[in-house]
């Protein structure tokens, strides 16, 4: 013990002095980002021609206190309330098949896309990634908009916008939960000579069924949310209510189909932070 | 035991009626769904629809990268990340004030047990108004800041910088309330000010993972901004929705080809800034 404690070098009583690093040299990342960062936000408020004076000026202040006031007046009309309620239930109903057609699609998609085994060749891993990609990179809202030529207007075109860009996000979760499932009872069924179907049913998809399950209502959530303004290019749904009314400048039905989205996506809120307290627990 | 290791296994599936139930509860649920949906993909292969939908995707091939046109796409794409930066930087106007006055970790009274009744309640209010900002979708602010401003990016910008402010607030708060708070309490107790606990406390714990999420946050603002053009806002988006408005589908498709880039640019981009942060 002794010994070793010799070898250990005695540091010096005083620290050996060194310049502090200069503040700005080539290799300051942190200087660069923010130098990026404020010539990024000068360019940008100056080459869009915002219209603040527009903006601040007695006539559009004038204008928007008008709007906000009639904006506090929702109507509470009983007929009108009835197609709210319609309406509320259509989103609901949009996000909910939205999601399931995504979950069916994202799990066929996620099978090619996914490496269950080092010698599985995986030859459309590439492919479909590369499609997954591409149906989740474009919006939900986009989606809807390039539907509407081969759907028509209202809610079949909204939910297949939903269904078509959650099967992106979905298909990319499901098959990386896929590739990271455990390896052993897969294994074991191969080495029986259990074909790969039956594998993946009896082996792999059992493992990870509750995480498939959990990101699907995960997206569930984000998909009512989505559902309630998809509507405003004419998807159906609250949105296209919305549209519709805010057009005509009808405040007080606008004023109320705005209260039903605000209270829907709370309520949502709601209930995933309760289930998800409930669950954790 | 013997009679239970020689009986042979049941034939009848055990899961049987849990599994009969679940699926009646399923249908019972999807039938209204696809009802309410006017869910009938056989319209998609209507003669009409069929036809429109063959002339607009046949058009798709080629591309149009005609030069006027690409200089054009390529001012749209500078103005949607503008329209996202300038919004981001407006939010953080609104969410950083905000966020100092919501943080509990900043109270001077709750350093000698419970906050005051007052400070409380005001700190609840602040957090309040973070939550309905983020509540109302960005799309539904843009509509209502177009029929106040008129088309243009203003309405995208302000709608962004709104909802966006809601976003960042709460989570900075939330950010802010979960780090260790020894040295801010430390800070106010020897008499600093709010601020100095602030700037000197909590921001440096805190810095990395506050900037990470920014970053992020402005990722999805760009596809955002891309998105709320088709209210009005300006943007890429707006002259997308033109062009299908006018069936031109080879105009879209070089437009789609350009916002899957944009938004993997900015997903590559955040996503190295992010790394490069820790």
């Amino acid at each position: 013990m002794a010994a070793d404690r010799k070898l250990v070098p005695i540091p010096a009583a005083n620290e050996t002095y060194r310049a502090p690093p200069r503040l700005f040299d080539a290799r300051c990342k942190a200087c660069w980002f923010v130098a990026g960062l404020v010539v990024l936000t000068i360019a940008s408020f100056w080459s869009l021609e915002l219209q603040w004076a527009r903006f601040f000026s007695a006539d559009s202040m004038r204008r928007m206190g008008k709007f906000f006031g009639e904006l506090m007046s929702p109507t509470a009309n009983g007929e009108f309330l009835w197609r709210l309620t319609i309406a509320s239930l259509e989103t609901l109903a949009m996000s909910a098949l939205g999601t399931l057609l995504a979950a069916i699609g994202g799990l066929a998609l996620a099978l090619p896309a996914s490496r269950t085994h080092a010698e599985d060749p995986a030859r459309w891993r590439g492919v479909t990634r590369l499609v997954l990609n591409a149906l989740r990179s474009i919006p939900e809202l986009v989606w809807a908009a390039l539907l509407l030529i081969s759907a028509g207007l209202g809610p079949f075109a909204g939910t297949l916008a939903l269904a078509v860009h959650t099967t992106g996000v979905l298909g990319r979760l499901f098959a990386e939960a896929i590739e990271n499932a455990p390896q052993g009872p897969a294994f074991a069924l191969r080495t029986q000579g259990v074909p790969a179907g039956r594998v993946f049913l009896y082996a792999t998809l059992v493992q990870v069924l509750p995480q498939l399950l959990s990101y699907t209502l995960y997206r569930w959530e984000n998909n009512i949310r989505a559902a309630a303004v998809l509507g405003v290019v004419g998807a159906g749904g609250l949105g296209q209510m919305l549209a519709f009314h805010m057009g005509l400048f009808q405040m007080s039905e606008t004023s109320s189909i705005l209260i039903a989205m605000i209270l829907l996506v709370a309520v949502v809120d709601i209930v995933s932070y309760l289930s998800r307290r409930i669950l954790s627990r | 035991m013997s009679t239970i290791a020689a009986s042979s296994p049941a034939w009848r599936d055990p899961a049987w009626s849990g599994r009969v139930f679940w699926f009646g509860a399923a249908l019972v649920l999807i039938v209204p769904a696809l009802i309410a949906t006017e869910f009938k993909p056989w319209t998609l292969f209507g003669a009409d629809n069929l036809k429109a939908t063959r002339n607009f995707l046949a058009d798709f091939l080629p591309p149009k990268i005609e030069g006027e046109f690409m200089l054009m796409v390529m001012r749209e794409t500078w103005r949607t990340v503008a329209i996202a930066t300038a919004g981001i930087t407006l939010a953080l106007v609104i969410a950083v004030p905000l966020t100092l006055l919501a943080t509990s970790a900043l109270s001077v009274s709750a350093l000698t047990g419970r906050m005051n009744a007052l400070p409380f309640v005001f700190r609840q209010a602040i957090r309040g108004t973070l939550i309905v900002l983020r509540s109302i979708p960005e799309l539904v602010w843009a509509l209502v800041f177009v029929r106040v401003v008129g088309l243009g990016p203003t309405a995208g910008v302000l709608a962004i910088a709104l909802t966006y402010g809601g976003m960042l607030g709460k989570v900075y708060a939330e950010i802010l309330e979960s780090e260790e708070t020894h040295v801010t309490n430390s800070l106010l107790r020897s008499g600093a000010g709010r601020l100095q606990a602030f700037l000197y406390g909590l921001l440096p714990q805190s810095a990395a993972e506050l900037t990470s999420y920014t970053v992020y946050r402005w990722e999805c603002a760009i596809r955002s901004s891309a998105v709320l053009g088709f209210v009005g806002a300006g943007g890429l988006g707006q002259q997308m929705d033109a062009s299908m408005k006018m069936f031109n589908g080879s105009e879209v498709c070089t437009m789609l080809i350009v916002f899957v880039l944009l938004v993997w640019l900015a997903d590559q981009a955040s996503a190295w800034l992010r790394r490069a942060l820790g």
